[in-house]
């Protein structure tokens, strides 16, 4: 009973968006193989973003809205290799190779300065954001066509200086990734089920894993998984329609493991215990700005791959607007998954992709049925992702309140 | 050995010269040089300087009350008041149910700010209460509180009952994004006592009444309460120490910055000649904190001197910035541009600053 009511209180957050999701999907009167399709192509397309922000956790440093600024690098690239015209794959890999320099010195400056602003990391990295979104519209808006030398009647405005507000990438970096391999869903669901059930038959019979409880969950889910997606394919249901990009969830699935195995390296480690406890790691004689400043490279490097998987996803994007917002809703979509400023897991991140992002399918189609206007919906879409990353820091921010009020009591 | 002393003195010299730029603030050097060269080449583009003049100080009467809500915060130790938008909605509440009862001219101006003052006085008390939970974290928090808030009331403009079809649009429910005061208090404080000197249009009611809010700023901060609330901004420990209600303090504060949030939206929309709604609050609170901080002031220290001088600066950059921009070449973006990157720039310098709230 306890644990359930454990279990409760530490996802109550999570809990609370599958009721949302769930009770909106209901409302919305979306079918099941619309919505997954929809639900599908934007967990490809986000999930690596939010990703990204788990390594600044560990670190200590919290939820690194700076990521906008490798959203940036990711975008700069993306610019320039459209403007040379190289489609497909090569141009994907020339982007993130294009980006990789910029993001490492963006994550070096930026690591640098929270380093300054010890303690407010967060609200530095915010306005950092902002700050960069400046210097951005400056090179793209002001100084391409003029100092910068560009000639290009798609991308450049007719004056001759500045980019246009939107880049249309059809034809070019459009699903560059996405298209490598695309497996209708329930056939998808199927291998998924045949891999979980290799992995996890081989780890039982090298005793790896001990929890039976858990052991049987996953072979049920994997055997459900199978028959779901065979019984699918056998009657060429709607599902079948829904079309999974597995490059691109391949792409994220690798930051998965490269983040389980990171975590565990000694580098890692030192991040951790420099989150954890920064007078602790300096006693341990690991250099804590290093460390932080590593995190902050990482993140901004990652953070750039994961605008570049997430516009060619889009296949369009708005010059000026694209990257702002990407901060700000990988936030909330880590936040809704059931992390905190403290601690994020991969899962957590995944799932709050998930959560987040069914809220945002459902909302405006529920804000029209429920009070027949869309634009509620929109605005109810906005309050939870601002409401969501409030709350969050204010409960995390209490919490650390009370336990520093505790402390105090006990050491009397 | 003279020489030797001559040389010692001048380096000396030099020293403090340096420690007197350095304790001046270096962004602050370099905003006064942005600015004087702007006017030098407003002055090389014919660009009339005393229409530059004119709307720098029309600015400043617009803007100064929104700077000034920054102050309580800072001097109760809450840091830059993030949680701004939340004094601008009670404010813009204030201004359409002044529209709503058909008030014109002074009256409606007084009795919007009327209307405000109470919601204001509620909203300031629950956003203390939040932020006496948040200590450490107000500026994070408030940011976010703020853009969650404004979220929340579009729901509000869509949907409160307001019947004035001067508000409403002309097809959907709802108030409309920007509702015009013409005919209402559309620049009442700027005509009031206006006169021209040199070609300088004076707003002088706007102006007179900015004076007014920072005279009683300051008077209220010599008061006993007012030093009391300085000082838990000061040193809090020590003040909980001499028997200040620190808590109640910062509320008060978070209180009088709301007030001051909302008349400061209603002095602007006075000058602007619109309410803007839905999200156009969101983000004048970076602005107004990048105003006092432009003047002087730095996250725990702060005087109403640099609210009107960072209010002076940062708006007379703003008002040249443009035109200048426009004859230089067709770059009209620049003004919003040089905005984004002076504002967010100086607050990023002041976070960067040691010594702040660890």
């Amino acid at each position: 009973m306890t644990q359930v009511r454990r279990f409760l209180t530490n996802n109550a957050v999570s809990i609370l968006f599958v009721v949302i999701g769930v009770l909106g999907l209901r409302v919305s009167g979306l079918s099941l193989p619309f919505f997954l399709e929809d639900i599908v192509n934007r967990l490809a397309r986000n999930s690596f973003m939010v990703l990204s922000l788990i390594i600044p956790v560990l670190a200590g440093l919290g939820l690194n809205f700076a990521i906008v600024l490798g959203a940036m690098a990711g975008q700069a690239a993306i610019i320039v290799v459209t403007h040379w015209k190289i489609p497909g794959l090569g141009g994907i890999l020339l982007s993130i190779l294009l980006a990789f320099p910029l993001a490492v010195v963006l994550g070096i400056l930026t690591g640098r300065l929270l380093n300054r602003a010890r303690g407010k990391e967060m609200i530095t990295t915010l306005i950092l954001g902002f700050f960069s979104n400046g210097i951005y519209q400056l090179v793209f808006l002001l100084l391409v066509g003029s100092v910068i030398p560009m000639k290009n009647d798609v991308l450049v405005l007719s004056s001759g200086v500045g980019l246009r507000t939107s880049i249309d990438l059809t034809g070019g970096l459009k699903n560059g990734l996405d298209d490598l391999l695309r497996i209708p869903f329930p056939v998808c669901a199927a291998v998924t089920g045949i891999v979980l059930l290799g992995v996890y038959l081989t780890r039982f019979f090298r005793r790896r894993s001990v929890r039976l409880g858990k052991m049987v969950g996953i072979g049920l889910l994997a055997l459900f998984l199978i028959g779901w997606g065979l019984f699918q394919v056998y009657t060429r249901s709607m599902f079948n329609f829904v079309r999974v990009p597995v490059g691109t969830f391949l792409i994220v699935l690798g930051l998965c493991v490269f983040i389980t195995f990171f975590t565990r390296t000694k580098l890692g480690q030192d991040m951790r215990t420099v989150g954890q406890d920064r007078h602790i790691a300096e006693v341990a004689g690991i250099d804590s700005d290093r460390i932080r400043i590593i995190a902050m490279v990482m993140s901004t490097v990652l953070a750039s791959i994961g605008q570049i998987v997430f516009l060619q996803n889009l296949g369009t994007f708005s010059t000026y607007g694209s990257h702002e917002q990407a901060g700000m809703f990988a936030i909330a979509a880590l936040l809704i998954g059931g992390a905190s400023v403290a601690k994020a897991t991969i899962g957590q991140a995944l799932l709050g992709t998930l959560l987040f992002h069914t809220m945002f399918i459902v909302s405006p189609l529920a804000g029209r049925t429920l009070f027949g206007d869309a634009q509620l919906g929109e605005f109810f879409r906005a309050f939870v992702a601002y409401g969501i990353i409030g709350l969050s820091l204010a409960l995390h921010s209490w919490k650390k309140q009370m336990q520093a009020r505790e402390e105090a009591r006990r050491s009397v | 050995m003279q020489y030797d002393n001559k040389k010692s003195q001048t380096t000396t010299m030099l020293e403090q010269i340096l420690k007197k730029i350095r304790s001046f603030g270096i962004p602050r050097i370099i905003i006064i040089l942005f600015l004087l060269s702007l006017w030098i080449s407003a002055a090389f583009l014919s660009i009339p300087f005393p229409a530059l003049l004119s709307d720098t100080f029309v600015r400043l009467g617009m803007n100064t009350v929104l700077t000034l809500s920054m102050l309580p915060s800072i001097l109760v130790g809450t840091s830059l008041f993030f949680g701004l938008p939340l004094g601008i909605i009670c404010g813009l509440l204030g201004g359409v149910m002044s529209i709503e009862l058909n008030l014109k001219g002074l009256t409606a101006f007084f009795a919007a700010i009327g209307f405000s003052i109470p919601l204001a006085i509620l909203v300031g008390y629950g956003y203390g209460l939040l932020l006496n939970r948040v200590k450490g974290s107000e500026m994070t928090v408030g940011t976010y509180v703020g853009f969650a808030f404004v979220s929340l009331m579009s729901f509000g403009w869509v949907t409160l009952p307001f019947k004035n079809p001067e508000m409403a649009w002309a097809i959907g429910k709802g108030i409309r994004v920007t509702v015009s005061l013409e005919g209402r208090f559309s620049n009442v404080l700027n005509k009031l006592w206006a006169f021209e000197l040199y070609g300088i249009k004076i707003p002088t009611g706007a102006l007179v009444f900015l004076g007014v809010m920072c005279l009683i700023m300051g008077l209220f901060l010599r008061t006993r309460t007012g030093l009391a609330m300085q000082e838990c901004g000061m040193n809090p420990k020590f003040a909980k120490a001499s028997g200040i209600d620190v808590d109640r303090m910062r509320i008060l504060g978070t209180i009088i910055s709301t007030i001051l949030g909302a008349i400061g939206i209603l002095t602007y929309a006075q000058g602007f000649g619109f309410l803007q709604l839905y999200e156009a609050p969101m983000y004048m609170g970076f602005i107004a904190a990048a105003a006092i901080l432009i003047g002087g002031a730095t996250l725990k220290t702060a005087k109403i001197s640099h609210v009107i001088i960072g209010t002076f600066l940062f708006q007379g950059i703003l008002v040249v910035a443009l035109p200048v921009a426009n004859t230089v070449a067709t770059l009209g973006s620049l003004a919003e541009i040089s905005r984004i990157i002076v504002s967010n720039g100086i607050i990023l310098y002041a976070l960067a600053q040691k010594g702040g709230n660890e």
